[in-house]
């Protein structure tokens, strides 16, 4: 069974008495730690999409199972817990709180899970993750003081933390120089191989989504090409 | 999430910014501090104005004598002989709601001095406790009788203002003698000056002694009271006849009484009455009590039936008590008004700066959900943020309140009183105003949309 399920999701924004539609039925699916990558042009829809299935969002119709749970029908708490617990965001712009150093920043999604973790805990775990991308040294840091590269790292850090099975990451390597953006991609990269984490990077530079196993193109609402890996053949290893 | 995570959140978040946080809290330190010193301060006062209250005579309860009445001629008030100094010691020993009892003996009396006279208002044979019901204890010059004095029947007195200038002009009346009735009196002490009562009787115009002298040595001959009938009847024969006008005339002008009639009728009882009992209650609000106490202990000790009616009177002063009364209302009610003000102005504030604190992390808000805070998660966040910030101010007022009431009262020496319900009340209005004003903003954070929350520059 795939991780992720889209059966013709639309999505229609209103703006007065004016109806966007922005999404206009998109069906695809994504296996268990698959590597995908969502490319389009600025307003093809990528962002609405990822949205959804990042549960941040609801679709105004059309199916969506993660993990064979629907999740079209849960109330804002119910989609809260399940990002918690199943989905890792990375951005563009990292978001991470500037007052706080990199262990507090990764401890936080660990602050909202409801396992009634110990402080010790937490804090190990958030080290632990903090090691794992590298930035053992700077575990006391604020992100003021890091590198581009290394605030990105914290917030994947962040990202896993709650040991999630997907990732989503918007254009995350937008706001680093290329050298750095290469190290974030291997770190990727090694995250799906060794981890078999479900990574999906929204992203328009066709030099990222080389690394992705299959691209998924989107325009004006529709997928253009790579709905789903069965055509692409053996992409999961 | 744990209450202790919240809390290092809202500190850190407080933290980041502690100028704005200080100014914030401002407001509810300036109200609760404001809050405070007025509650310490009126308490001060209402004691204050108690005591003045008290000085004037508000807690004092007057019992009189009865009213006789002799051949259907009322005598009045205060007629009757049946107030003994043996009542009064029993008044003090059996009502609890009393704290003094003073007997009081009355007389009016050419007081001479040299060659100068005056009538007092007031020659009053007394206690010393006179001086503590009416609050008189501090004297101009000089000390006050003593108990001992009493028992004595010493002839020293103390005397007011007005009789010190009517008497002595300008010397010092103390160690001087003066003649009440040819009685010789011993000036031992000065009041200080008290000024006109309310009824614009001048208190200043009074003599005090030991209440046995004035009985025995002075009134004795004039208000023998009991004997006036036995001594009249001595003179009677002179003054029942017109003989001296018309010696021939031998009709008595009325009936006297044969000697087997005075033999048979009582002979007027003779023991030593008082005039009044001047009595004080330990407060304002004893004074029911304090009644109640001395009515039923003089009907007891009067040997009076149910049936029979009071052969006394008990008197208060209603009316300063009731104004006492209604000013310690209005005081409080007045005082309630600035606390609730300032405090209304202060929550103000602290919504004012957490709406603009949720507006600036708009961002880290959404983040926050993204990564999987509840609504009820963010909702703490801020309203933790806020109450902590009025639990800091309102602590903090406490402590700046106490010290401002500690400065009045070194400063204007007004008696400051520790109002323990003053800072209980303030932690609760703290923490319900900042839950109160903490709540829209807390709201309107959790209700954001993480999508353009995250979005939002």
């Amino acid at each position: 069974m795939d991780l992720i399920e889209l059966n013709n999701v639309c999505k229609t924004y209103h703006l007065g008495e004016l109806d966007l539609p922005v999404l206009k039925g998109i069906s695809m699916q994504v296996a268990r730690a698959e590597y995908v990558a969502l490319m389009g042009a600025s307003g093809s829809g990528k962002s609405t999409l990822m949205n959804i299935l990042g549960c941040l969002d609801r679709p105004t119709s059309g199916e969506y199972r993660l993990d064979g749970r629907e999740i079209s029908g849960l109330t804002a708490k119910e989609r809260a817990r399940l990002r918690n617990r199943m989905i890792g965001f990375v951005f563009q712009s990292f978001n991470l709180l500037p007052r706080m150093t990199a262990l507090e920043n990764v401890l936080m999604p660990l602050a909202y899970c409801r396992d009634n973790l110990t402080e010790g805990e937490m804090e190990r775990r958030s080290a632990e993750m903090l090691e794992k991308v590298g930035l053992a040294h700077r575990i006391h840091h604020k992100p003021l003081q890091l590198s581009g590269g290394e605030q990105q790292r914290v917030a994947i850090a962040r990202s896993l933390v709650n040991r999630p099975q997907v990732l989503f990451a918007d254009e995350p390597t937008g706001n680093l120089d290329s050298r750095t953006s290469e190290e974030i991609l291997q770190l990727f990269q090694q995250l799906n191989s060794e981890d078999r984490i479900t990574l999906i990077i929204v992203t328009h530079d066709p030099g990222v989504a080389r690394h992705a196993q299959r691209t998924i193109r989107i325009m004006d609402g529709l997928i253009e090409s790579g709905a789903s890996s069965s055509g692409a053949g053996a992409g999961v290893p | 999430m744990k209450i202790y995570r919240t809390l290092k959140m809202a500190s850190l978040a407080l933290r980041h910014n502690v100028m704005r946080a200080a100014l914030t809290t401002l407001g509810i330190v300036i109200g609760v501090a404001a809050v405070i010193t007025m509650m310490e301060i009126g308490n001060g006062a209402k004691v204050a104005i108690q005591r003045t209250m008290a000085s004037m005579g508000a807690n004092t309860v007057v019992v009189l004598p009865g009213a006789v009445s002799v051949a259907g001629v009322n005598t009045g008030l205060g007629a009757m002989m049946n107030l003994t100094p043996q009542d009064a010691d029993a008044i003090m020993r059996e009502c609890p709601p009393v704290s003094w009892v003073a007997p009081i003996v009355r007389a009016r009396a050419q007081v001479v001095y040299g060659n100068r006279n005056w009538v007092p208002t007031y020659i009053y044979g007394t206690t010393p406790l006179f001086l503590d019901i009416r609050d008189w204890n501090d004297m101009h010059e000089g000390e006050a009788f003593t108990q001992h004095e009493v028992l004595n029947s010493s002839k020293v007195c103390i005397i007011g203002q007005t009789v010190v200038k009517e008497l002595f002009a300008g010397e010092s009346p103390v160690g001087k003698h003066i003649r009440i009735r040819n009685v010789d009196f011993k000036v031992i002490g000065v009041l200080r000056k008290k000024g006109a009562n309310l009824m614009g009787l001048d208190q200043d115009d009074i003599l005090l002694a030991p209440w046995t002298t004035i009985k025995y040595r002075v009134v004795a001959a004039s208000l023998s009271g009991g004997n006036q009938s036995s001594t009249s009847n001595a003179g009677a024969g002179e003054l029942n006849t017109l003989n001296m006008i018309y010696p021939n005339l031998q009709q008595n002008l009325y009936y006297t009484q044969t000697a087997t009639e005075q033999t048979d009728a009582q002979p007027p009882i003779r023991f030593p009455n008082v005039d009044q009992i001047l009595t004080a209650a330990r407060s304002g609000d004893q004074i029911p009590a304090a009644i109640q106490h001395i009515s039923s202990l003089l009907r007891q000790r009067h040997r009076l039936r149910h049936s029979d009616p009071d052969d006394f009177s008990i008197r208060d002063m209603t009316e300063i008590t009731k104004t006492m009364a209604s000013t310690a209302e209005m005081m409080t009610q007045l005082l309630l008004c600035v606390a609730m003000i300032s405090l209304v102005v202060g929550g103000i504030g602290i919504m004012n700066i957490m709406l603009v604190s949720v507006t600036e992390r708009t961002r880290e808000i959404g983040l926050r959900m993204a990564v999987g805070a509840e609504p009820g998660d963010i909702l703490r966040q801020f309203l933790s943020e806020a109450v902590m910030l009025c639990m800091l101010g309102g602590t903090m007022g406490i402590l700046l309140g106490r010290a401002s009431s500690y400065v009045v009262s070194l400063v204007l020496r007004w008696p400051t009183a520790i109002s323990v319900g003053a800072v209980v009340a303030a932690v609760l209005v703290s923490a319900s105003v900042g839950i109160t004003f903490g709540f829209y903003p807390a709201y309107k954070a959790s209700r954001l949309d993480p999508i353009e929350a995250l979005r939002y520059e």
